[in-house]
């Protein structure tokens, strides 16, 4: 459980911390720490250097301003499972950060990590899927937007050049007739999902929705966009059928492999019942 | 009077002052000048031949010392070591590994930080061998061979009761209830890892040896037997055992890493530090459980059970390294009859070298307690199932009676005393059992899935009687040594090993009570082989049972040379004086009296006549028999038929352990217990690929709850002191890790029965009730 050795920088600017990034291609960057340090003490990852930008001020925030929910990268999932706004406007967002890892990986963990790390089985991913969110990218030529349906590109792969650093997230902001849920099985906390469903629907004047996001986690080699279950809902009143017809095309959405959390045909199963359930808890959100 | 905290008191704990802040002294604590580092290379192969071993880059990186193969340990004769159980273990191979993650090269730097690059850099080629994971397989002709130094898989056969009775009385039962059970390999994975420092001092020939250990006196003993003719003698072995941060039989075992410690302190001449990491702990160290069970129950037509045979495969790794006494390879699993009054049994069990770590130790669990209750708990629900009674009925109908106590089991053991009715109806009552029934049914009929499990255990723990128990030859007496100081303070030391169950307390509490000293100013130690007095320490329940009634025979010596002291403070003849609490007095006039605190005075500064100085008795206590503590406990759970969940609503567990000594540490152990028992129920194993990979080596896989996933804990008790036992008390340590897990699979099967399910083996996980529920039908579409 130690790691080979690795050298350390701590910059105190992004354009600092994007400097070394281009002297050293095979630099990691280190934000809460939570992926990457189980890796390198695996010995499953070395790095030459690790980047440091705990100390870069001003890459922790949330607000929301010009139509968006702003988040900085280096907010911690704490923050975000105890900020007022987030409880009252962005359940979806809530549900996840209460189930992300433990109250201890949580006072550290980053959402931009979270992100960026691309792991499949995190929760993020699939929440920023299904709200539709922005990720923003911080590099030599300054910032950049990335649409969240181009962002992961394959496991643990982002479309972040290495030159490049994730320094924030926006999310449409929250509007009347919006409702979302996180509906996730793990065997512990602190454990990946055996499957996961995030899902952010708009409900129209008329009861009709007019927009629906549907992500998985860890039912795939990248977070998944179940966009065949999204056309369906439109235009539909959430019925208890349609609410069915989305679950059976999530499941279909989903490739899962069976492993010690489950097999193949139990966890597109798990999509299936995770789906009906987030999608009945989110009407009911978005019609109060 | 003072308050003394004697017997039935919840004094708080007094080792807790250091140990919630922080300040306990764990083997990591203990650092020593010059001290080196060692760290080991392990296999990545489950059954290979080593080709060839190259330390040339390691011995490049800065700090790394050097280097200990099997070929360094064979020159002493060291490379391979007995086991308890009349085995022998590889310390480091010469020639083939046995399993994944055993150890291969030791490598000694100054710091860990260098000590793991050079484990990292020992380039090590292996030629793979044929791996056999399956004991099954392991035992059928032609399987590959694990060890080239047996003539077969197959280590012994052990046996228990009447072969032919049993199969008459299987053959003429109106009911037979057949099921194997498997009981998977788990891991005590205790907080902390196991290390060591060893410090050799090449001058006085004189080595101590601070080490994890459960069993300190036992350890040295077996030290200077196996490394007697390389210098190491009793006199010059001092083991200190320190703080323990949880041991539940995974620090009985001496492994390879402790030896190897040893010899690089002594080839160096200085201290030499090992701490295994967690993957290590969970991948090397011994496993527990791993028991296949061919169960058989038979009933008559009435209901009343008639006989049982179990046939078990025993998974033991490539040795048996398992920790029972030596006469009981199967460990006490002969307590499988359980609590239920029948005259005809038989077990037998055989068992199987695989290429897995070795083990087989008593994980919590008094040797193989566990696997018999929940082979018998299991079997008479399906029994009561199949008739179509109702499971607390079947049992009561079925109970060994009070009045039946000392009852001999039918495969031998003298059960000293017992309530078993009172245990199950008093849970029964706490939980509404009749209610929930009522409930279960409205449930069914809306097509919820509801079940209530009852297990009713019994278990043999305190080994125990010198003619049947011993480890290696060593009788499992245990021993407490009491001094009184002239202040009328005292200080007491025990052959036992607290790794966190309160002993420091306990045993306080207990002289306490016998001499009338607060249990404040009794100072406990334990640990120290120089200073505290032979026994074979802590597991299997074993504490309270022998050196706890050390403790209360020791202070009633000490209590009577006390009586002459104080007949010579009142002049007053001996028999007329009258204990109470902590003075003498004379008979019909309490106003008269000494305290022990007077005696103890006196016992310094004016002994009667011809008596001898001092206040003070060692005692070597020998059990004249086992205890049989025992319970009910019972088990509601709802089933989420669209994932498979098993939510446990409600536990309730109802203990008797006899005299309670610390009721709140007694509640304390039940609450661990269960919650050890729940963790195996639902979450805890270890398993292998074909090909002998480990799943559950570290934590991300080997899943322990956490108090999110942990039920509430509903605890009650009735009391059924020991006959035999000088204050009562019979040992609680266990009951709950070997009485739950049955409970639990009884509920879930019970949400199940009427779909046709009638067992399912644990951990009983969220993707294996579903797939259960799918192949009955009964699984949601939502």
């Amino acid at each position: 459980m130690i790691p080979p050795e690795f050298d350390y920088v701590a910059p105190t600017t992004l354009q600092e911390a994007i400097a070394v990034l281009e002297q050293k291609p095979d630099a990691k960057i280190l934000a809460g720490g939570h992926s990457l340090i189980p890796l390198l003490k695996f010995r499953l990852a070395s790095v030459n250097t690790l980047v440091d930008i705990n100390r870069i001020d001003g890459l922790s925030y949330i607000r929301e301003e010009g139509g968006w929910l702003k988040i900085g990268a280096m907010t911690r999932e704490a923050d975000l499972e105890h900020d007022p706004l987030i409880g009252q406007k962005y359940p979806l967002l809530a549900d996840a950060a209460r189930t992300i890892a433990d109250p201890l990986v949580r006072n550290m963990a980053t959402v931009g990590g979270n992100l960026a790390h691309a792991d499949p089985a995190n929760d993020h991913p699939a929440v920023m899927l299904a709200y539709g969110a922005v990720i923003v990218a911080a590099g030599p030529n300054g910032l950049r937007e990335i649409p969240i349906t181009q962002f992961f590109t394959d496991l643990f792969t982002t479309a972040l050049a290495p030159n490049e650093i994730l320094s924030e997230i926006r999310i449409p902001a929250h509007k009347a007739g919006n409702g979302g849920c996180y509906q996730k099985l793990e065997r512990k906390v602190g454990d990946y999902a055996t499957a996961a469903v995030a899902v952010q629907i708009h409900i129209g004047a008329n009861g009709v929705c007019d927009t629906a996001g549907i992500g998985l986690t860890n039912v795939g080699p990248t977070p998944i966009k179940a966009a065949a279950a999204e056309q369906t809902l439109v235009g539909s009143k959430l019925d208890d059928a349609a609410i069915k017809r989305a679950a059976q095309l999530a499941a279909d959405a989903a490739q899962p492999q069976s492993d010690y959390r489950g097999t193949e045909e139990y966890k597109r199963a798990l999509v299936k019942t995770l789906t009906v359930r987030a999608l009945r808890k989110a009407l009911e959100r978005a019609r109060n | 009077m003072a308050e003394i905290n004697g017997l039935g008191k919840s004094m708080k704990r007094k080792e807790d002052a250091r140990f919630i802040q922080g300040k306990g002294n764990y083997i990591e604590d203990i650092v020593l000048p010059g001290m080196i580092w060692l760290d080991i290379v392990r296999s990545p192969y489950a059954h290979a031949r080593i080709v060839n071993i190259d330390t040339s880059k390691a011995a490049k990186i800065p700090g790394v010392l050097g280097f200990i193969t099997g070929k360094d340990l064979e020159k002493y004769n060291l490379h391979w070591m007995p086991t308890l159980m009349s085995d022998r273990q590889m310390v480091l191979p010469t020639d083939t590994v046995k399993y994944q993650a055993q150890e291969v090269v030791g490598v000694l730097a100054t710091d860990r930080y260098a000590a793991a690059d050079g484990v990292a850099a020992v380039e090590i080629d292996y030629e793979p061998l044929p791996v056999v994971v399956d004991p099954f397989k392991a035992l059928q002709p032609g399987a590959p061979k694990v060890r080239e130094d047996k003539d077969s898989n197959h280590i012994w056969h052990w046996e228990a009761g009447d072969r032919e009775a049993t199969d008459r009385a299987i053959r003429q039962a109106a009911t037979v209830v057949k099921q194997r059970i498997y009981i998977p390999r788990i891991h005590v994975a205790s907080i902390e890892t196991c290390g060591c420092v060893a410090n050799w001092d090449p001058i006085n020939k004189h080595l101590t040896m601070y080490m994890t250990t459960q069993a300190p006196h036992a350890i040295r003993t077996v030290i200077a037997l196996v490394a007697g003719h390389v210098g190491l003698s009793e006199e010059n072995i001092r083991v200190i055992s320190p703080d323990i941060g949880g041991g539940f039989g995974g620090k009985v075992p001496v492994y390879p890493g402790y030896v190897i410690a040893i010899a690089a302190s002594v080839l160096l001449g200085k201290p030499v530090k090992w701490i295994e990491d967690r993957s290590e702990n969970l991948q090397a160290d011994s496993f527990a459980r791993d028991y296949h069970m061919d169960c058989e129950l038979a009933a008559d037509g009435e209901g009343r059970i008639t006989a049982l045979r179990i046939k078990t495969i025993a998974d033991h790794g490539y040795t048996d390294a398992a920790a029972n006494p030596s006469k009981y390879p199967a460990g006490l699993f002969s307590i499988c009859t359980g609590s239920y009054d029948y005259r005809t049994a038989f077990t037998e069990v055989d068992a199987a070298y695989t290429n897995k770590p070795p083990g087989g130790i008593a994980y919590r669990c008094s040797f193989r307690v566990t696997e018999a209750v929940h082979a018998i708990e299991r079997m008479v629900d399906i029994l009561a199932h199949e008739r179509g009674e109702d499971p607390a009925d079947f049992r009561l109908k079925n109970f060994i009676k009070k009045e039946q106590f000392p009852y001999k089991s039918p495969l031998g053991w003298e059960f000293d005393s017992g309530d078993y009715h009172a245990a199950l109806q008093k849970a029964m009552d706490m939980i509404g059992y009749r209610e929930l029934r009522k409930e279960q049914a409205e449930k069914r009929a809306r097509g919820e899935l509801m079940g209530i499990g009852i297990s009713s255990f019994t278990e043999v723990v305190g080994a125990g009687p010198s003619h049947q128990f011993d480890i290696l030859g060593i009788k499992m007496f245990d021993s407490a040594e009491v001094r009184i100081h002239p202040t009328g303070k005292a200080i007491a030391r025990f052959g036992t090993k607290s790794q966190g169950q309160g002993h420091e307390t306990t045993y306080a509490q207990i002289l306490a009570q016998e001499l009338g000293i607060p249990a404040e100013h009794i100072k406990v130690e334990e640990g120290d082989t120089d200073t505290a007095p032979y026994g074979l320490g802590t597991y299997a329940s074993r504490s309270t049972p022998t050196a706890g009634a050390a403790a209360a025979v020791a202070a009633r010596r000490i209590r009577e040379k006390a009586r002459k002291i104080a007949a010579h403070l009142l002049e007053s003849a001996e028999e007329d004086l009258v204990w109470e609490v902590d003075r003498f007095y004379v008979k019909g006039s309490p106003s008269r009296f000494k305290t022990i605190q007077d005696i103890a005075l006196a016992a310094y500064t004016n002994p009667p006549p011809g008596v001898e100085a001092g206040l003070e008795a060692t005692f070597y206590y020998d059990p004249p028999n086992m205890t049989f503590p025992f319970g009910s406990y019972i088990c509601v759970v709802d089933i989420d038929r669209g994932t498979g969940q098993v939510h446990v609503r409600r536990f309730v567990a109802v203990d008797d352990c006899g005299t309670r000594i610390n009721p709140m540490i007694v509640e304390g152990q039940i609450h661990g217990g269960l919650t050890m028992g729940f963790a195996p129920a639902f979450m805890e194993q270890i398993q292998y690929d074909e090909n002998g990979n480990i799943y559950g080596g570290n934590f991300m896989d080997y899943l322990l709850p956490t108090a999110v996933e942990t039920p509430r804990w509903e605890t009650g008790k009735t009391v059924t002191p020991s006959p035999h036992h000088p204050i009562g008390a019979k040992g609680v340590g266990e009951s709950a890790t070997v009485g739950a897990p049955a409970a639990f699979v009884n509920a879930v099967v019970d949400a199940l029965w009427h779909l046709g399910v009638r067992h399912i083996d644990i951990p009983i996980t969220p993707d294996k009730v579903w797939q259960v529920l799918k192949a009955h039908g009964a699984a949601a579409e939502e």
